[in-house]
């Protein structure tokens, strides 16, 4: 019964951020790395004032599967190792943190582009 | 055979919008809304799979880190952006999207080979990600370290 409320509230947040993000489209037809950007923004910027963990606390991968949840991670990870090694740690945190997800994309990226041909989008 | 010549930049707008194929901001909207849950929910699952072997922040990165390379091959199967088409901001905002913003552009410019081709452009979309992420996630860790926050 936990999990299946875990399960509840990732589904409802992260739809709720995606929503958001639809919304924001619609209104104002940014492109996506615009989009990408902004939530990016949003998210560390909450962290910034410590308001973003305890969502992710709350709602587990609806909060950090979105892109705000990887700029949370690194602030995160950035303020954690400058109270440990002062600007040294603030220099090295960020990406430190978050740097599995961007190898796993390079690496991913570069052997997908390798093996697989581009396709032309359906009509 | 009746065709309209009068086609001014003025009325050029309002012809163009009217020829625009409507997509209802509700029906966007919703798609986005289940995508995006139905994505989260997935990261979830992996969360509580790796929970059995991991602590729960390594857990959390693992499930980001396999769905990043889930969507980067269903981007390379051309499956990632077909359902793009629908979920807009669903597939999108998700890690995935990220993924997809790397792997997709890797894929299109890799006949102009694998250096200025594959490794430039790969970073078209998240060279800016990474680069206002970084530069926030500094700023912000200097700030705390100055004011004790």
């Amino acid at each position: 019964m936990d999990t299946f409320l875990m399960f509840l509230k990732a589904f409802l947040v992260g739809g709720g951020i995606c929503l958001i993000g639809q919304i924001i489209i619609n209104y104002t037809h940014l492109t996506n790395g615009k989009i990408l950007v902004l939530f990016l923004v949003a998210g560390a910027i909450l962290e910034g004032f410590g308001l973003y963990s305890p969502l992710i606390e709350f709602a587990g991968a609806g909060a950090s599967v979105p892109i705000s949840g990887f700029g949370c991670a690194l602030v995160k990870g950035a303020v954690k190792s400058a109270h440990q090694e002062g600007v040294y740690g603030a220099l090295k945190g960020g990406l430190a943190a978050c740097a599995m997800g961007v190898s796993v994309a390079i690496v991913a990226g570069y052997l997908v582009s390798v093996v697989f041909r581009p396709r032309t989008k359906k009509k | 055979m009746e065709r309209k010549t009068e086609i001014s930049k003025d009325n050029y707008k309002s012809y163009v919008f009217e020829k625009m194929p409507k997509s209802s901001h509700f029906k966007n909207m919703f798609w986005a809304f289940i995508i995006g849950g139905v994505i989260c929910c997935i990261g979830q699952a992996f969360v509580e799979l790796f929970k059995l072997w991991f602590k729960v922040e390594d857990a959390s990165v693992l499930a980001s880190a396999t769905l990043v390379l889930i969507a980067a091959i269903l981007t390379g199967l051309g499956v990632y952006d077909n359902i793009g088409r629908f979920a807009g901001a669903g597939s999108t905002i998700p890690i995935t999207g990220f993924s997809n913003a790397v792997v997709s552009p890797a894929l299109e410019f890799r006949s102009e080979g694998y250096i200025y081709g594959v490794g430039a452009k790969m970073f078209q979309v998240a060279g800016p990600v990474i680069v206002n992420g970084v530069t926030i996630s500094v700023i912000v860790a200097l700030l705390t370290l100055l004011f004790g926050g």
